[in-house]
């Protein structure tokens, strides 16, 4: 029987403390309340001015199964996902052993004592705190304990870290807003958390927080939340959807909005209609009647739902009715990690349906584009009467990002090609399908316009420019060779890429969506670790630019990223580069449900660049 | 002085011929009993004066659903995909619940890929008109038994469909739908008085004509062709209609005849064989249809009317202005809404 404990190793203790530059994983039970605690872990450094990231990984599950929050802080702004965590808060015995073993040398580990976890590893700092006994005696009733008992680490956390404890006020008392007596009692458990650690614990001499003035004016918010605010100020008159996560907290955000702005404040009646439909068939369906007849309508799903609404994507594709279509992307099918992140729908929607279609899709990167293109995409569905996609992904949609607050609008909004009964007064004829411009954009009626010249009969292929009835070859190949130059048209109206440069540069980054913000840290890291210097293109939407090939060939080698297995936007932009230039395309993929780190690409990178 | 002056054409209330009412000329088989009902959906229009203009036709795949280009010229129309008419239809009436939509669908169209959605039109009573073209096969592939194809009756290739029938009008009733109806193409009489009720009434009309299939459903040992139904329909009661704007006072006995006041005003009247039916009745409806099917009857009537229930529109709060038409001051609040907002997020 051992008696003597060897002294602990800890490499770091020689370091400087490394100040507002650390990763925090807060490891607890699904249902447990944990998500509060976190918020306001994850408020207050944001509100000392330091930026900050907040990442949930959390299980497909109401309650009982593990889960995972980390909150980044990095004085250079970087707010990927880190892999290193630096502080572990292990709640959760069932997750404790492993989360421990998994840690880097040096980090910190506050658990619950009975766990006895500074038995597993001698390279850590282990805080042992007696959750049960605190939370005795700052919550009298025993059913309240388990939720109130989370609020004790945020306490802990704060002493250790430094954070200001006026500050976890100020966000305990945000996050509980009017339920005063909730935060009262929340808040005696984070003081009782405090002053166990001032008294009990060894201030620890690795890491800290310090204010900065880094997040003055920002805002923290969610994608799905931001996507909401756009389509309610792109003027959305119908939503009909169906649950499924992640895009579920979308709709519901719209819907709560909906509630407080739209409706009429002189008769009290909605400016909107919302349907939680019967299944995905049915939500599309009913976006498709809906933007026949003139609504700007929408619906929001996942992949699952998105192959389910193939054959109604593919009758507006070809009947040419606006409809958008936000697609919060996960992993995979059904039963697994639907609670994970993929941009898994890339190549199978930008041709969603049968037969030759190709649709736009907008790719937004932060909580700021997921607000713009879901506002930006009503436009465009209407202009190009077709189905719209604003692909965002898990880790947009239901994470929380520091953003500058939204901008108004400063556009009216724009409803396509639509002829009104004085229009066919005037025009004395009126053809559906024909391309009156030259943009491959025909006009169109409303049902109900009170015109003799107003009405038309829409089908999926067989139609003539008049809308007529047609099984002719001249007439099909007429009306396809048009929605391809309706096409063309889009590619100059979507959203434009973004390229930055860098003089001198060799090697090019290709990414999309919510790579952006890895990318850009791996940027970061090859230049200041390597010397590597880098170019980089941010695709915006699809129809894919032709200043990606011209970027292709500027460069001796490009690097695709793509949070996918199969490299779906590296094939994607394969199919447009010139043979030359196709061996300098390379393909960095991440694919293990969890957001991509900068340093995986980085290595990605590296890796490649040495197999030369 | 001449002799040669053509008589004047006819003119409905709203001064339009009914040559406006018509549609394409049709491809449907010569004697296909849909082109019957086509021709009572115009006539019904017609009379009831309804702008052409303000009607959306909507259908399904399958030869029921090509029957919208053959109706209504004027109005827009939409073929949708297969069994998946109704969301379309709920679509269009959320964007614009002014418009009056007529849904033609058919028995595989509905009562097989299209069960799911037929179940949550009815359940959502959603103002509109939806017509089975009811012959118990698929005429397009060329004549597999659908659904609704009663056990025992036999395919032209002699093949005997052994699963029971879903019957679309009690499934209606038991749903929500609150105007149910089943008619046979061959009686005018009775077809056209309820599309006219049907134009009159707010809410889900379910309307199940039975419509037999020439081609590949007509034969001995059919259940619906013309001879058959011909000999096993039997009448709930005689209909007939006074429109709102025909102030016609008939006498009639109370016991003997039910009125029912309909949304517009007009009046739907049923002279009842049975004294004990009430057409407000779930209960006695769902009776009616199973007692007929015990004894294999071809029942025909209404069956079902509630004028008062709620449709989907009023569910949902909308106002008299269609949300297709709301204007931009309507559909994007100001900019203090979007700061009010950003602040919570602060």
């Amino acid at each position: 029987m051992a008696t003597v404990e060897a002294a602990p190793v800890r490499p770091s203790d020689a370091a400087p403390k490394v100040i507002n530059d650390m990763s925090i994983q807060i490891a607890t039970v699904n249902g447990s309340g944990s998500q509060t605690a976190n918020m306001v872990l994850l408020r207050a450094i944001f509100q000392m001015g330091i930026p900050v990231s907040g990442k949930n990984l959390f299980p497909s599950n109401i309650a009982g199964l593990p889960t995972w929050f980390t909150i980044r802080a990095s004085h250079e702004g970087w707010i990927a996902r880190r892999k290193e965590i630096d502080f572990l808060v292990a709640m959760n015995p069932d997750t404790a052993r492993e989360d421990v073993l998994s840690l880097a040398p040096g980090a910190l580990v506050l658990y619950d004592e009975p766990l006895k976890l500074n038995t597993l590893r001698q390279d850590l700092e282990f805080y042992a705190v007696p959750f049960d006994k605190i939370v005795a005696g700052v919550c009298p009733d025993a059913k309240l304990r388990k939720l109130v008992r989370n609020m004790i680490y945020v306490g802990v956390v704060a002493r250790q870290l430094d954070i200001e404890m006026n500050e976890v006020e100020k966000a305990l008392r945000k996050q509980f807003g009017k339920k005063v007596k909730a935060a009262e009692l929340n808040w005696g458990a984070v003081t009782a958390g405090f002053e166990h650690a001032t008294s009990n614990l060894p201030k620890q001499q690795h890491f800290g927080v310090r204010r900065l003035n880094k997040t003055a004016g920002k805002i923290l918010i969610d994608g799905n939340s931001a996507a909401a605010i756009g389509c309610m100020l792109g003027g959305v008159t119908v939503l009909s959807w169906y649950p499924i996560t992640p895009s579920s907290s979308l709709a519901e955000a719209l819907i709560e909005y909906l509630k407080r702005f739209r409706v009429d404040h002189k008769t009290g009646k909605a400016t909107y209609a919302v349907v939680q439909a019967e299944d995905e068939l049915a939500a599309a369906g009913m976006v498709v009647g809906a933007g026949w007849a003139g609504a700007r309508a929408m619906t929001t799903t996942s992949g699952p739902g998105i192959s389910l609404m193939a054959e109604f994507t593919g009758l507006a594709y070809y009947a040419e009715v606006p409809m958008v279509i936000i697609d919060v992307q996960r992993t995979g099918p059904s039963t697994g990690l639907p609670t994970r992140t993929m941009q898994g729908d890339i190549t199978s929607t930008a041709i969603l349906s049968h037969g030759d279609t190709a649709h736009i899709l907008l790719l937004p990167s932060s909580v700021e584009e997921c607000y713009s293109m879901a506002m930006e995409a009503f436009n465009l569905a209407e202009e190009f009467q077709t189905p719209v996609f604003v692909m965002t992904d898990l880790d947009l949609g239901m994470n929380n990002w520091m953003a500058d607050p939204f901008p108004y609008p400063d556009q009216p909004i724009r409803r396509g090609k639509v002829l009104s009964a004085e229009d066919l007064e005037r025009l004395k004829k009126f053809e559906r399908y024909r391309d009156v411009d030259g943009d491959g954009i025909p006009y169109r009626t409303l049902p109900g316009t009170d015109h003799p010249l107003a009405g038309y009969f829409t089908r999926g292929s067989g139609h003539n420019e008049k809308a007529g009835y047609s099984e002719k070859p001249e007439d099909y190949k007429n009306n396809m060779d048009r929605l391809k130059r309706k096409y063309e048209t889009a590619h100059k109206r979507v959203p434009a890429l973004v390229t930055e440069e860098a003089p001198g540069a060799e090697i090019g980054i290709i990414a999309f969506g919510s790579s952006h913000w890895a990318v850009i840290e791996s940027r970061d890291q090859l230049e200041k670790e390597q010397s590597i210097k880098t170019a980089y293109l941010r695709i915006k939407a699809i129809p894919l630019s032709e200043d990606i090939p011209t970027f292709i060939s500027r460069m001796k080698r490009v690097y695709v990223v793509d949070q996918n297995r199969d490299g779906q936007m590296y094939d994607l932009i394969r199919l447009m580069v010139k043979s030359k230039d196709i061996e300098k395309i390379r393909s960095v993929r991440h694919y293990n449900g969890l957001p991509v780190d900068a340093r995986s690409i980085t290595d990605e990178i590296l890796s490649q660049e040495l197999s030369n | 002085m001449s002799t040669t002056v053509e008589p004047p054409k006819k003119l409905n209330r709203i001064g339009l011929e009914l040559t406006v009412y018509r549609g394409g000329k049709t491809t449907l088989c010569a004697g296909c009993g849909h082109n019957a009902i086509t021709e009572r959906i115009i006539e019904a229009f017609f009379e009831m004066g309804v702008n052409p203009t303000q009607v959306a036709k909507l259908s399904g795949i399958g030869c029921s659903s090509k029957a919208p280009s053959y109706f209504l010229n004027p109005s827009h129309g939409f073929n949708a995909v297969h069994g998946r008419m109704p969301s379309v239809a709920t679509g269009t009436l959320l964007a614009n619940h002014k418009l009056i939509a007529i849904g033609v669908s058919g028995d595989g169209d509905t009562a097989s890929i299209g069960i799911g959605q037929f179940v949550h039109l009815m359940r959502r009573n959603v103002p509109m008109i939806y017509i089975i073209e009811d012959n118990g096969v698929y005429g397009l592939t060329k004549g597999q038994f659908s659904a609704t194809a009663d056990i025992g009756s036999k395919q032209k290739s002699g093949n005997i469909n052994e699963l029971p029938p879903i019957d679309t009008c009690a499934l209606a009733i038991q749903l929500g739908a609150t105007f149910v109806a089943r008619s046979f193409s061959g009686d005018k009489k009775q077809l056209s008085a309820i599309l006219k009720a049907a134009i009159a009434h707010r809410g889900t009309v379910m309307l199940d004509v039975i419509s037999p299939c020439v081609t590949f459903n007509d034969h001995e040992g059919s259940t619906k062709s013309y001879a058959y139904v011909k000999e096993h329909e039997e009448a709930l009661e005689d209909v007939s209609f006074v429109p709102y704007f025909e102030n016609i006072e008939v006498d009639y006995d109370p016991g003997e005849t039910q009125d029912v006041t309909l949304h517009d005003g007009s009046h739907l009247r049923l002279r009842k064989l049975d004294p004990d039916f009430d057409v407000t009745s779930r209960v006695k409806a769902l009776t009616v249809l199973e007692e007929s099917r015990q004894k294999n009857e071809v029942l025909t009537g209404v069956f079902y009317v509630n004028p008062a229930e709620k449709d989907f529109i009023e569910a949902l709060n909308l106002g008299d202005q269609p949300l297709a038409n709301l204007p931009e001051e309507t559909t994007r609040p100001p900019k203090a809404v979007l700061d009010e907002i950003m602040e919570e997020f602060r």
